[in-house]
C-alpha cells in the first residue's frame, strides 16, 4: 500500500511540474492562439539564472529561503526580458501571416536561446546547492520532500493566482477582449501591443519560477533542460484543453500520474510483456484517445473559427 | 650502399632502438636518391610538399552528453596539437593534421549524416564516435569507404562483430565489462538480489545485457529490470517499483546525467541500503555533482587503469586540465586514438586510408592509458576494467579486475619477437645477426635497463657491421 501511495505522489509531484510549465504555454495560446514553443527555453534560462544568483549568494550568510527568492527576482527579471524580446523580434513582425510562420520562428527562437545558454552557461551540468530546508515527510510510509510540497502548492496557487487575474481584472478583461478579436479590442481602446507584450511578461515571469522549482527539486539544471519539459508540459497544456488555465493544471498532474503509475504497474499487470520502457507510450496512447473523443482537450472550449 | 657510409654505431643503434620499438624497418629515404636520379633542369632543393592530413572527430557537442563530448574533442585537439608541434614527415612530405570536429548530439540518425558528412569531406581516417548508439551504424558507412575508424568510447561489442576491417576501439568492450561488475555485485557486494535500469541506448542496455548475464550466471536473482531513456531527470516511478522488491544492489547502464540524479532519487525514496553501481558513463566528476550525498559510497567501472597509475596519465592529466580543465572521461582514450592513427601513417609511411589501415591492426603502441594492440576483430587486447567507489565527494580507486595485465606483457613480448622475426626476414639471411643481437639486446634491456643496453648496443654494432658486409655483398650478387 505504501508503493502506491508513493506512486500516486510521484505522480503528483511529477504532473504539478507539467503543469507548472503547461499554464505558460496555455496562457499565451489562449491570449493568442500560438503555441510558443520557446517556453521550455525560457524556463531554462529561469532556472540556469537562479542558479547563477543563489550560488553567487550561497555563503553570503543569508538564509535559504532568502537567497532563493533573490534568485527567483533575478531570473523573473531576466525571464520577462527575455519573454518581451521573443515577442518583440520573433512574433510580432509575423501576427499577420500564415499561423505557420510564427511556429516555426518559435522553434528557431528555441535553438537560438539553447545555444546562447550553452555558450553563457557551458555544457556541464549545475548541481542546486543544497541551502533549501528541504527534509523528508512521511505519509502513509510514502517519503515527500519540502520541495515537492511547495511545488506542488505554487501549481495550484500559480493557477489560481491566473485565473484570477484574468476574469476579475481589468488587465484579464483586455486579455480576454484581445482573444476575443484583436481588431475590436482595439477600436474599444485597448493597446493589444501591451496587452501582448504583458501576456509574455507573465508567462515568462511564471516560466522563472517553474525553472526554479524544477532545478531545486531534482538538484539539476542544465541548458537542454526545456527541450523534454517543454515538450511534456505541451502535452499536458493539450491534454487538458490548452488555451484553459485549469485544463493546463488537470493535464499536467493527469499526465504526471498515468507516467508514473503506468512505470510502476504496468510490468507487474502484463506479466513482464511491458515494462517501464512503454512509460511514454501510454502517456501519448492516453493523449490520443482524449484528442479523438474530445479534440479540444478534457476541459477545452470549442475554438472558435476566427476570421 | 647508403649503409656503408652511415657510421656503424649509430646505424646499430637505431636498428636496435626500431627493433626493440615495434619492428619498424628503416627504409632508404627516396628523395635522398632523388637528385641523383632527376635530371638537372628541375629546381633541385625545392620545398617539401606538405600534406593535410584531415581526422574526422565525432561526439555529441550539444544535448544531454555535450560536457562528454566536448571532452572527448579536446582530448582529440590536443593530440592533433602535439602531432602538429612534432613536424612529422611521412611519404617524403611535411604532414599537418587537421581535425574536423562534428556533432551528432549523441542520436543515431545524426550520427550517421554527419558520417557521410565526413566521407564527402575525404577525411583520411575517423575518431570516435562517442556512443555506442551512434558509432555502429556509422560504422558501416566508413567500411564502405574504406576509411579507419577508432572510437576511444563505444563499448558496446556489435561495433567489432560487424566484421568491418575498419573498425577498432581503444576501450575494453561492455562484455568484459558487465561480466566483471556482474562478479563484482555479487562477490565484493555480496548481492542476493539485484535490480537493473537501462536507459535503452545501444550503450546502456548492451552493458545491463552483460551484466545481467554475469548476475544470473552467478545463481543470483534480478528481482526488477526496468527502463528509462538518455534525456530523463524524473526516475521515482521505477525506482519506487524497485524499492517493493528491496533489491540489495541497484545497477545502471546509462550516463551520468541520469546515474546522479537517479542515486539522489534513490535516498530520497527510503532506498537506502541498496547499493548503487553503474559502469563508464556514470564513472563522472559530474555523477557525484549531480547525486550530492547520494553519491558517496556508489560504484562505479571504467575500463582500463585509473590515470593515476596510467603509464603516462599523471603528465596527460596535467597537461590537459592546463589546457582545457578537467577531465571528464574519456579524453585520455581519444588522445591515444588519434595516436594510434599517426602511429599507424608514420609505419605505414602513407597518409591514405587504403595503405595505412593494415598497420592499424598490428599497432603495438604504448599509449597514456595502456599499451595498445588490436585482436583480430580490432578490440583492444588483454582490457582491464577498474572499479571506483565515492569517497569524499571523489572517485577513489579500489581495484583493477580482469584483462590480466601479465597477459598483455606477455603479448608485448610476444609481439616483439614476431616484429624481431618479421625483421629478420625482411633484411634477408646476412641480418640475421642482427636480428639475434637485438633480441638478446630486447631481453637484456628489459632485465638489467640501460647498463646492459649499452653493452648489447656494443654487441650489435659488431654484429651489424657483420651484417652491413653481407647486405653489401648480396646487393653486389644481384
Amino acid at each position: 500500500m505504501d508503493i502506491f501511495i508513493q506512486q500516486i505522489i510521484n505522480g503528483l509531484v511529477l504532473g504539478s511540474i507539467y503543469a507548472l510549465v503547461a499554464l505558460g504555454y496555455t496562457m499565451v495560446y489562449g491570449i493568442m492562439g500560438l503555441i510558443n514553443f520557446a517556453h521550455g527555453e525560457v524556463v531554462m534560462i529561469g532556472a540556469l539564472v537562479a542558479l547563477s544568483v543563489i550560488k553567487l549568494l550561497a555563503n553570503s550568510g543569508l538564509p535559504g529561503v532568502v537567497i532563493v527568492l533573490i534568485g527567483l527576482m533575478a531570473a523573473a527579471l531576466v525571464c520577462m526580458a527575455v519573454g518581451f524580446a521573443i515577442e518583440r523580434v520573433a512574433y510580432r513582425p509575423l501576427r499577420k501571416a500564415p499561423k505557420l510562420a510564427p511556429l516555426i520562428t518559435a522553434i528557431g527562437v528555441s535553438i537560438v536561446l539553447q545555444n546562447l545558454a550553452m555558450l553563457i552557461w557551458g555544457r556541464n551540468y549545475h548541481a542546486f546547492p543544497p541551502i533549501l530546508p528541504n527534509g523528508e515527510h512521511e505519509i502513509l510510509g510514502a517519503t515527500i520532500t519540502s520541495v515537492q510540497i511547495a511545488i506542488i502548492i505554487i501549481a495550484a496557487a500559480m493557477m489560481g493566482g491566473l485565473i484570477l487575474l484574468i476574469n476579475r481584472t481589468r488587465l484579464g478583461r483586455a486579455m480576454r477582449a484581445t482573444a476575443e478579436n484583436p481588431g475590436i479590442a482595439q477600436l474599444m481602446g485597448v493597446n493589444i501591443n501591451q496587452i501582448i507584450s504583458l501576456t509574455f511578461v507573465i508567462g515568462s515571469a511564471l516560466a522563472a519560477v517553474a525553472g526554479l522549482m524544477v532545478s531545486a527539486n531534482y538538484s539539476i539544471a542544465h541548458y537542454y533542460m526545456g527541450f523534454v519539459l517543454g515538450l511534456k508540459a505541451f502535452t499536458a497544456a493539450v491534454l487538458g484543453g490548452i488555451g484553459n488555465l485549469a485544463g493546463a493544471m488537470l493535464g499536467g498532474i493527469l499526465l504526471g500520474l498515468i507516467e508514473s503509475l503506468g512505470a510502476g504497474y504496468i510490468g507487474d499487470l502484463t506479466g513482464g510483456f511491458f515494462g517501464s520502457n512503454y512509460q511514454d507510450v501510454f502517456a501519448f496512447l492516453v493523449l490520443i484517445c482524449v484528442l479523438v473523443f474530445r479534440p479540444s482537450g478534457l476541459v477545452g472550449e470549442k475554438a472558435a473559427e476566427r476570421a | 650502399m647508403q649503409f656503408s657510409r652511415v657510421p656503424s654505431i649509430t646505424l646499430a643503434v637505431a636498428a636496435a632502438l626500431a627493433l626493440i620499438g615495434c619492428g619498424q624497418k628503416e627504409e632508404p629515404k627516396p628523395q635522398a636518391a632523388a637528385p641523383v636520379a632527376a635530371p638537372a633542369p628541375a629546381p633541385v632543393p625545392a620545398p617539401k610538399p606538405e600534406v593535410t592530413v584531415k581526422l574526422g572527430h565525432v561526439a555529441p557537442l550539444t544535448g544531454p552528453q555535450a560536457h562528454l563530448g566536448k571532452d572527448n574533442e579536446n582530448g582529440a585537439r590536443m593530440a592533433v596539437d602535439e602531432l602538429n608541434a612534432q613536424n612529422l614527415e611521412i611519404g617524403g612530405a611535411k604532414v599537418k593534421f587537421e581535425l574536423l570536429a562534428e556533432d551528432d548530439q549523441a542520436d543515431p540518425k545524426q550520427g550517421t549524416i554527419v558520417a557521410q558528412k565526413l566521407v564527402d569531406a575525404k577525411v583520411n581516417g575517423v575518431i570516435g564516435h562517442l556512443n555506442s548508439g551512434t558509432t555502429i551504424p556509422a560504422s558501416k558507412i566508413y567500411f564502405d569507404a574504406g576509411i579507419p575508424q577508432i572510437s576511444g568510447s563505444a563499448t558496446n561489442p556489435k561495433y567489432t562483430q560487424q566484421g568491418f576491417k575498419t573498425a577498432f576501439r581503444v576501450m575494453a568492450n561492455d562484455v568484459q565489462q558487465g561480466k566483471i561488475l556482474g562478479e563484482y555485485a555479487v562477490k565484493q557486494l555480496g548481492a542476493k538480489s539485484v535490480a537493473i535500469i537501462d536507459d535503452r541506448s545501444a550503450y546502456g542496455q548492451g552493458l545491463a545485457d552483460e551484466f545481467k548475464k554475469a548476475v544470473e550466471a552467478a545463481g543470483v536473482k534480478i528481482v526488477a529490470n526496468e527502463f528509462t531513456n538518455d534525456k530523463a531527470t524524473d526516475f521515482a516511478a521505477i525506482l519506487t517499483k524497485i524499492k517493493s522488491k528491496k533489491p540489495d544492489v541497484v545497477f545502471y547502464g546509462g550516463m551520468d546525467a541520469q546515474g546522479g540524479p537517479m542515486a539522489k532519487q534513490m535516498k530520497t525514496l527510503g532506498l537506502k541500503n541498496a547499493k548503487f553501481l553503474t559502469g563508464d558513463g556514470g564513472c563522472t566528476p559530474e555523477f557525484i555533482k549531480l547525486g550530492g550525498e547520494a553519491a558517496e559510497g556508489q560504484y562505479c567501472s571504467l575500463p582500463g587503469v585509473p590515470l593515476e597509475s596510467m603509464p603516462g596519465g599523471k603528465a596527460f592529466g596535467d597537461k590537459f586540465t592546463a589546457k582545457y580543465g578537467q577531465i571528464q572521461l574519456y579524453a585520455p582514450y581519444v588522445y591515444d586514438a588519434v595516436m594510434v592513427a599517426a602511429d599507424a601513417m608514420k609505419r605505414a609511411n602513407s597518409v591514405e586510408p587504403a595503405t595505412y589501415l593494415p598497420e592499424i591492426g598490428k599497432t603495438s603502441y604504448q599509449g597514456v592509458t595502456a599499451r595498445i594492440m588490436f585482436d583480430e576483430l580490432g578490440d583492444l587486447k588483454g582490457g582491464s576494467v577498474s572499479m571506483y567507489q565515492v569517497k569524499a565527494g571523489k572517485w577513489s580507486y579500489l581495484e583493477t579486475l580482469g584483462g590480466d595485465v601479465m597477459a598483455a606483457a606477455k603479448d608485448a613480448v610476444a609481439e616483439a619477437k614476431e616484429a624481431v622475426v618479421e625483421a629478420v626476414k625482411a633484411t634477408g639471411e646476412a641480418a640475421k645477426a642482427t636480428g639475434d643481437a637485438a633480441k638478446e639486446m630486447a631481453k637484456d634491456a628489459a632485465k638489467e635497463g640501460v647498463k646492459a643496453g649499452a653493452e648489447a648496443v656494443k654487441g650489435a654494432a659488431d654484429a651489424t657491421r657483420g651484417a652491413a658486409e653481407a647486405t653489401k655483398a648480396a646487393v653486389e650478387k644481384k
